[in-house]
């Protein structure tokens, strides 16, 4: 954290608290620190522990089911993992998975909270149904997508569509995108609402008067006032969605073969049904730099929004 | 577009405009309804028999029955709904004790370092479980917590924690400070301040935090399935069992994913006004 992405109410409410002001003695600045240190401690402990440990294993040579092969090997892990082609495969289809789920989450969420930003009959519940897929059990979506949807002799989608596809078997990826997506989507309609809902009125009545029609007025006035929605949405469902393996594991288990298995469903694999602890907190930590890489732009953009619109109250 | 002459007159417009809305409206229904079709097909589903369940067209009308929530109880799903039950309760109660004071020395008092400490909290956020799986499950053996709903109770703690603390703070950030300002002139206590000003202002947003982290520790599935069995199982586990035995309980396993997704469902529906601001960390209201 550097101060570039320090957020200005946070600096000016320091500065006015009239606490501050009088430079506060050491005990009173420990006074202070005390209802923060229970919530910093629990949180330092219980997760920055485990990931040191995943560091360590990452560069041991340790298989569970052979008993004291546990040695350090330093790099062989990572090099091991680099040249591994499944993981390859895995980093791809995670890319994959993430990418099309947030854009075509956002799309359709978009479309959904325009249809939404109007008066209309029944509103409320409209909403409320529209909330609905993304409340229930991520495990009880998955599975039922993958049977009263996906099967090729009685699911919803084949009776629709025409035809016998075995939609797991023959679009493993694509069937799981579109659960996710189905299940992301209202997350991405909710964000946006509350995006459009944040315009003030007096501008788009202006723009009315001025003679702007419909498009003009989404293209030059709403779309630039949503686009910090739409950053964080997409920023919030990446961080999530890279992260998913409930619909991988109950729909697919990343097959057939590897053709739907993202890095989450890999590690879990090459752990608990490999038992190859140096290789799998390996791929752990490669995870992880990954996501650093992102949510390094996730933590500015937090902070920028944060400022933008919390700032004010 | 000032050509007023071409335009038709004022009534003919108004009356287009009202169907062109009427129709929008309509459309946004059917696509509401089919959105969540999956979902109203599950309700349908967990009231079949297993024999309606599959037919190919599929039935819409059918003989009703209980039948399959009764073999989901069965099949031993209560044990796992108290862990679920347990571990949710236990896990928004802590949640709430570290977080009300960590928020509010974040917020109102603000500590030194509030910028660094906030993004910490939310830096934890973005470490991918998988990352942390492979040591807890070793930690959790060695301490004799593998299956055991306490190893839960205290990953669900630290995953809803930061979220909690976020959203919080843009609650507290809420509290009028000129009004706090003016009480403490009056000689009012922190006590008094912390019951008559701050807690009016902020219990809402309390209510709103405890929502979404009953939603959070409910649905989590990862820790769940690695961490535990069948002795402190919660709802999700319970729903593994189905992949199994999928060819041959469609309208049982609509039954259970309809029981065990109830209770966040109607806790979503409450807190739908809040779920934004939860789940972008306070960032957007």
């Amino acid at each position: 954290m550097t101060s570039s992405v320090l957020p200005s109410n946070v600096a000016a409410r320091e500065e006015t608290t009239p606490a501050r002001k009088q430079a506060p003695a050491r005990s009173t600045t420990w006074r202070r620190r005390l209802p923060l240190l229970p919530a910093l401690i629990f949180t330092i402990v219980v997760t920055q522990i485990p990931f040191v440990l995943t560091v360590v294993y990452s560069f041991q040579s340790w298989n569970l089911v052979r008993p004291g092969s546990r040695h350090f090997v330093w790099l062989q892990n990572y090099v091991d993992v680099f040249v591994d082609s499944q993981f390859r495969t895995a980093l791809l289809n995670t890319v994959l998975l993430t990418v099309f789920s947030v854009l075509l989450s956002m799309l359709i969420g978009l479309a959904l909270a325009l249809l939404l930003d109007r008066k209309m009959i029944g509103r409320g519940v409209v909403r409320t149904l529209l909330i609905t897929p993304f409340l229930i059990l991520p495990a009880a979506g998955a599975l039922l997508w993958k049977t009263t949807m996906f099967d090729p002799t009685y699911g919803l989608l084949n009776f629709v569509f025409g035809g016998n596809t075995d939609w797991l078997a023959e679009w493993p990826l694509t069937s799981v995108i579109a659960q996710i997506v189905w299940q992301w989507t209202p997350f991405m309609m909710l964000l946006i609402l509350a995006g459009l809902q944040s315009q003030s009125k007096e501008v788009l009545e202006a723009a009315q008067v001025d003679g702007a029609n419909r498009w003009r007025t989404f293209a030059s006035i709403t779309l630039p006032q949503l686009s910090r929605y739409l950053q964080l949405a997409t920023l919030l469902g990446a961080i999530y969605i890279v992260n998913s393996f409930d619909s991988i594991f109950l729909m697919t288990q990343g097959g057939p073969g590897t053709a739907s298995t993202n890095l989450p469903f890999y590690i879990y694999q090459r752990a608990f049904q490999g038992f190859d602890i140096g290789q799998s907190s390996a791929m752990g930590v490669i995870v992880v730099i990954l996501t650093m890489i992102v949510a390094t732009f996730a933590l500015r953009l937090m902070f920028r929004t944060f400022s933008v619109t919390g700032g004010v109250k | 577009m000032t050509t007023v002459d071409t335009r038709p007159p004022p009534v003919t417009r108004k009356r287009k405009r009202r169907i062109g809305s009427i129709s929008l409206s309509a459309l946004t229904w059917v696509i509401a309804i089919l959105f969540v079709f999956p979902l109203i097909w599950m309700v349908l589903t967990s009231f079949k028999q297993e024999a309606d369940a599959y037919t190919d067209p599929p039935k819409l009308v059918f003989g009703p029955t209980l039948d399959q929530f009764a073999g989901v109880i069965d099949r031993g799903f209560l044990p796992y709904l108290a862990n679920s039950a347990g571990v949710t309760a236990m896990v928004t109660l802590i949640v709430l004790i570290f977080a009300i004071p960590a928020a509010y020395a974040l917020s109102i008092a603000p500590v030194k370092g509030t910028t660094n400490a906030l993004g910490f909290f939310l830096s934890t956020k973005m470490l991918p479980v998988v990352a942390a799986i492979i040591p807890l499950y070793v930690i959790s053996q060695n301490m004799k917590l593998l299956d055991n709903v306490w190893a839960l109770v205290i990953l669900y703690t630290s995953m809803n924690l930061p979220l909690a603390i976020w959203m919080m703070r843009s609650f507290f950030l809420e509290v009028p400070t000129e009004m706090m300002e003016a009480a403490r002139v009056d000689g009012a206590n922190l006590p008094t301040l912390l019951y008559k000003i701050i807690l009016p202002v902020v219990a809402p947003g309390i209510a709103a935090t405890a929502l979404i982290c009953v939603i959070f520790s409910w649905t989590e599935f990862f820790y769940a399935v690695n961490l535990t069995a069948a002795r402190a199982g919660t709802v999700p586990v319970f729903l593994v069992g189905f992949i199994t035995s999928e060819g041959l309980y469609w309208a049982q396993l609509s039954a259970a994913a309809l029981l065990a997704s109830l209770p966040v469902m109607i806790v979503g529906w409450i807190a739908q006004n809040h779920l934004v601001r939860g789940l972008s960390m306070g960032a957007v209201k």
